[in-house]
């Protein structure tokens, strides 16, 4: 079981990375569970300058750039 | 694995961008042969007539403005994707005020900025120790220097009145950011701004070439997306304005002779928001009306750097006496800009 975060405010760019978020879980057939983290707070423990970000199992892999559905499948097979 | 097996193999990276300068190139070239036989030829409008020069004025403008736009957005996001917003936050945070402000204000035209990133910035530069003042020398010249603003400035207007905006921009980011530093208004941040710690230092993630330029074009598409309809629509006006608005008006209502034109154009930009693509037309219709240039550039200005959506995302890490000086202040450059250019232009 993996989790995946999607940390951003619900801009357009946040939103295209959670549905690919979506597709990637659903092409690799990965048991993931996907949260969507709007608090600023909670968004700044992770250290990013700019969003959308996302990271998977509490690291993160990428931000300020909405990364593709075979991107993010790539990542969650990889570990 | 089936949507491995079916994808199709891409061309090589270099190949599509080639093809893609090539059809750029031919478009550009063939813009304004394509909109003179549509005008004179196809519609049969005289050379020379009212109706023929608006027409042909609004077919050659549209798609060379939407050209520039998408040529050089696209060149801009990827060169921007290798300035990293912490490796500017580290530049800035061991500098004083003065040199800080300047060079925030200089990050602030190359790096990206959507309003969604506003608050991780925020709270990041503050964080990482760099003064409230320089960081808001940032906040003001992010949004107002922007790729989009200037293209269809310089694309309009020409390179004396992009100049003209960039310098006067600038000017209000930085003493912006050194009157806010003077102030002295740090209590007036949002307490859990200054509690934020981050659990691990930012990992520099650097995309590969591929990556970048997927990217660049990927953001490009949404931000034309998102503004042509502004774009036309405002050189359709802007069009309208060439052939049908009387110049003494224009002069009457916007000229230097009216003090009250000046703050009732900013007034009237802040609302207009994100619609820099379709304000910049008009205006540069009306400066050929007899609009001075310092009303136009205020208006401008109010236009992109001050905006109710910005200010709700802001009001998140300042306090509401915070939020009012930094609208304040930035309100007030504004105004003495667009005061300044008409007094000492004309």
């Amino acid at each position: 079981m993996k989790t995946i975060e999607v940390l951003g405010h619900g801009c357009n760019n946040c939103k295209r990375l959670e549905a690919n978020a979506r597709k990637a879980v659903t092409s690799t057939e990965v048991e993931a569970e996907i949260r969507h983290i709007t608090d600023d707070a909670e968004i700044m423990t992770y250290g990013i300058l700019s969003t959308p970000g996302l990271v998977i199992d509490g690291s993160v892999v990428s931000y300020g750039r909405v990364p593709s559905a075979g991107d993010i499948a790539t990542w969650l097979r990889g570990g | 694995m089936t949507t491995l097996a079916v994808r199709r193999t891409p061309l090589p990276l270099p190949l599509i961008v080639g093809l893609a300068t090539a059809a750029w190139i031919v478009a550009w070239f063939a813009n304004q042969p394509v909109a003179d036989w549509l005008v004179f030829d196809v519609l049969r409008l005289e050379q020379g007539s009212q109706v023929g020069e608006t027409m042909a004025f609004f077919l050659e403008d549209a798609p060379k403005v939407l050209l520039l736009l998408t040529g050089i957005v696209t060149i801009v996001s990827f060169l921007r994707s290798f300035v990293s917003p912490v490796r500017v936050r580290n530049a800035l945070s061991g500098r004083g005020v003065l040199p800080g402000s300047v060079a925030a204000a200089g990050f602030g035209v190359i790096t990206p900025f959507c309003s969604c990133s506003a608050v991780p910035l925020f709270i990041g530069f503050v964080e990482a120790g760099v003064p409230l003042g320089v960081t808001f020398a940032f906040l003001v010249a992010s949004p107002m220097v922007n790729e989009v603003a200037i293209v269809l400035l310089w694309g309009l207007s020409g390179p004396g009145i992009t100049a003209a905006y960039i310098g006067a921009g600038l000017v209000v980011a930085i003493v912006s950011g050194l009157i806010i530093g003077r102030l002295g208004l740090e209590r007036y941040v949002e307490d859990y701004v200054w509690k934020v710690r981050a659990r691990s230092a930012v990992v520099e993630i650097r995309p590969t070439m591929d990556e970048r330029v997927r990217d660049a074009w990927r953001s490009t598409v949404d931000i034309i997306r998102r503004v042509w309809p502004f774009v036309v629509v405002g050189i359709a006006i802007g069009a309208l304005i060439h052939g049908l608005v009387p110049t003494d008006l224009v002069v009457a209502i916007g000229g230097k002779d009216n003090p009250l034109a000046v703050p009732a154009l900013v007034a009237l930009g802040v609302p207009l928001y994100s619609n820099a693509a379709g304000t910049i037309p008009i205006v540069e219709a009306l400066l050929g009306k007899g609009l001075p240039l310092g009303s136009a550039l205020a208006f401008m200005m109010a236009v992109t750097a001050l905006s109710l959506p910005e200010m709700v995302i802001l009001r998140r890490v300042m306090k509401p006496q915070l939020l009012a000086v930094f609208v304040t202040v930035v309100a007030t450059g504004i105004l003495l800009v667009g005061y300044g250019f008409n007094i000492f232009l004309t």
